[in-house]
């Protein structure tokens, strides 16, 4: 954007982009407040955080990478079996959990993303829509495995770093998966920072000429997708281990469908777009779910229609727009 | 072994007739607007709940509310298609995925507030209840019903689109909107008579499934991935297409739900990736 009228350098331009602004500084030390401010809702705060962790593994190929994915439950839903399906059958220390769970996510959405790459548009959706429900029907199948649509019980998690209990309240859990989304988020950070983020956001907004000058679009699309595969894996063995137990919802497609709402809420292609729909969906979800969970998607129906209509670049976007010239993003 | 399977194929056929006027509409508005409608079930589910209405509440008989069932749907559509849709049209796939994802959301929960989440019972009339046996095979009536109401109405349509000149109309705008427009057609309200057209289709398929699939606020979105199988597998604008991709969906769901039950829906969303990885503009797909 201001390549010419300045005549930066490209590493000028990541640099400035990389710098950490104060109020993101302020925004993770907020994070620390429901320590504080709100002890009874600590539960709620971690699915905030591995929400958020979610929709940030969704933004790095949508935001960055323009694929539209219908399906991303399925790493999450793989995520959440692994680390389940480990703390059942092997052992519940939790960092190993997460870590296979990671690998395996990894090992799927690397498999996945040659697919993937080959395709844009309409068949896009499909297949990972069709993806998604693939892994959903084979989990419900093996009910043996996966306990089916009971869920798949007696998953337990031991003490973090053999010390640390999962508390009734969430404190640990809390803790635990905010470290967990914050280590993500750094690394979602410094790779949409980085030579290879920017040709990503090639790829989103013209990959014919990406193509023309000699940038390997589709090595770059496998790539990003595995490692958002990798981090949906984790938020999903995040979601097992602070729960305790895994349910076929985690690969529904519903939640495909919901996430899409968060980071659309939020703002796409922004990271901090998918924590801020991560905090307004959930708590807004907490609250008025309670009255009835079926109407509650007359309201998401309706919000999502508002936002694509007024908002289209999420509430950050709007906010941005309203936002102080120097404050703002380049992007 | 014979006899269950031409049972197979017969409920097969029927069900991929329904399927077909489910998912013909948006097959060519998709065609021809790139606009991904995932609300297209939405007003299948309108047809249905319109006849349930009707039936149940003002005892009409069940094939008079068949054409209030394709009229609500159509309507129901142009009013949408005025007020939102038509903002979106070359915007990106996100954003109509989105929009429509909303739409899908608002009326499940509608139909949930006003029907309730239970099955709609629906009584049909004594002469398509039952079933006629030929050669010791029962065969149903209704779906007997069903699938001649589809093939009348695949030649109707076929009929139309060849041989009428807001066919030709239509056929212009699918291959070339820019042309077409060019050359004078007026494609704003071309396209959205296809689209009434089409979602009045959905409407009555929706009313014409109530026996065969249950009708609850689910609908909406439990018959939209058939329905994308369907046109992603039949290609875009192709009435043709749709029609063989409905009834392949059609038998091998029977077939697969008679002979593998337990990993029936597996095989289906298996032969769909399959398919869309080896033709991804579908099989009878043009671009």
């Amino acid at each position: 954007m201001g390549l010419s009228a300045t005549a930066m350098t490209p590493l000028d331009h990541i640099a400035r982009r990389s710098a950490w602004r104060p109020l993101e500084i302020v925004f993770w030390l907020l994070t620390l407040l429901p320590f504080y401010l709100t002890p009874d809702y600590l539960q709620l705060a971690s699915q905030i955080a591995i929400t958020a962790l979610f929709a940030i593994s969704l933004d790095l190929i949508l935001g960055y990478g323009g694929l539209v994915s219908l399906g991303h439950a399925a790493f999450f839903g793989l995520g959440a079996y692994a680390a389940g399906l480990f703390s059942k059958h092997v052992w519940g220390e939790p960092l190993s959990g997460l870590l296979l769970a990671a690998v395996i996510t990894g090992l799927f959405g690397y498999f996945l993303s040659f697919i993937i790459a080959s395709f844009r548009g309409l068949a896009l959706i499909m297949i990972t829509m069709g993806v998604g429900q693939l892994m959903l029907e084979a989990a419900n199948s093996a009910g043996k495995i996966t306990g089916g649509a009971d869920g798949l019980q007696g998953v337990k998690t031991w003490p973090l770093f053999n010390a640390i209990r999962f508390d009734l309240y969430g404190n640990t859990a809390y803790g635990y998966s905010l470290a967990a989304l914050f280590v993500c988020f750094l690394v979602a950070r410094r790779i949409t920072n980085s030579p290879f983020g920017l040709s990503l956001q090639g790829i989103r907004e013209n990959s014919t000429r990406m193509l023309a000058i000699g940038a390997p679009n589709n090595a770059h699309v496998r790539q990003i997708f595995t490692i958002a595969a990798v981090m949906a894996g984790i938020a999903g063995a995040l979601l097992t281990q602070t729960t305790e137990t895994v349910s076929l919802e985690t690969l529904s497609f519903q939640r495909s469908a919901d996430l899409l709402v968060v980071l659309i809420l939020g703002g796409v292609g922004r990271l901090y777009g998918g924590i801020i729909g991560a905090i307004i969906y959930m708590v807004a979800r907490d609250h008025f779910s309670g009255v009835n969970p079926q109407y509650w998607y007359f309201w998401i129906g309706m919000l999502l229609i508002a936002v694509v209509v007024f908002l289209p670049n999420g509430l950050l976007g709007g906010a941005a727009r309203l936002a102080p010239k120097s404050w703002r993003r380049e992007s | 072994m014979i006899g269950p399977f031409i049972g197979v194929l017969y409920d097969g056929f029927a069900y991929g007739m329904l399927l077909f006027l489910l998912s013909v509409g948006l097959s060519v508005t998709l065609g021809m607007m790139n606009f991904v409608n995932l609300a297209h079930c939405a007003f299948g589910m309108l047809g249905g709940f319109v006849t349930v209405t009707l039936i149940n509440d003002l005892q009409w008989p069940f094939l008079a509310t068949l054409p209030v069932a394709f009229l609500a749907a159509a309507v129901a559509s142009v009013v949408l298609e005025r007020v939102l849709y038509r903002r979106f049209y070359g915007k990106s796939d996100l954003d109509q995925c989105l929009l429509t994802i909303g739409i899908v959301f608002m009326s499940i929960a509608s139909a949930a507030y006003l029907f309730g989440t239970i099955q709609q019972p629906v009584q049909l009339p004594s002469w398509l209840r039952g079933s006629v046996t030929i050669f010791d095979r029962g065969f149903g009536v209704y779906r007997f019903f069903l699938i001649c109401v589809a093939l009348v109405l695949t030649a109707a349509l076929i009929g139309m689109l060849e041989f009428t000149r807001f066919g030709a109309q239509v056929r212009a705008a699918v291959d070339n909107l820019r042309m077409a427009r060019g050359l004078g057609i007026d494609v704003d309200r071309v396209f959205m008579l296809t689209f009434a057209l089409g979602s009045g289709l959905a409407g009555l398929g929706g009313a014409l499934a109530i026996d065969i699939t249950g009708l609850d606020p689910s609908f909406a979105l439990a018959y939209l991935i058939y329905v994308l199988i369907v046109v992603a597998v039949g290609g875009l604008s192709s009435i043709g297409g749709s029609f063989v991709a409905a009834v392949l969906l059609g038998i091998s769901d029977t077939a697969g739900k008679y002979y593998f039950p337990a990993i029936s829906s597996f095989l289906i969303y298996l032969v769909m990736v399959g398919l869309l990885m080896w033709r991804p503009a579908g099989l009878f797909g043009r671009r």
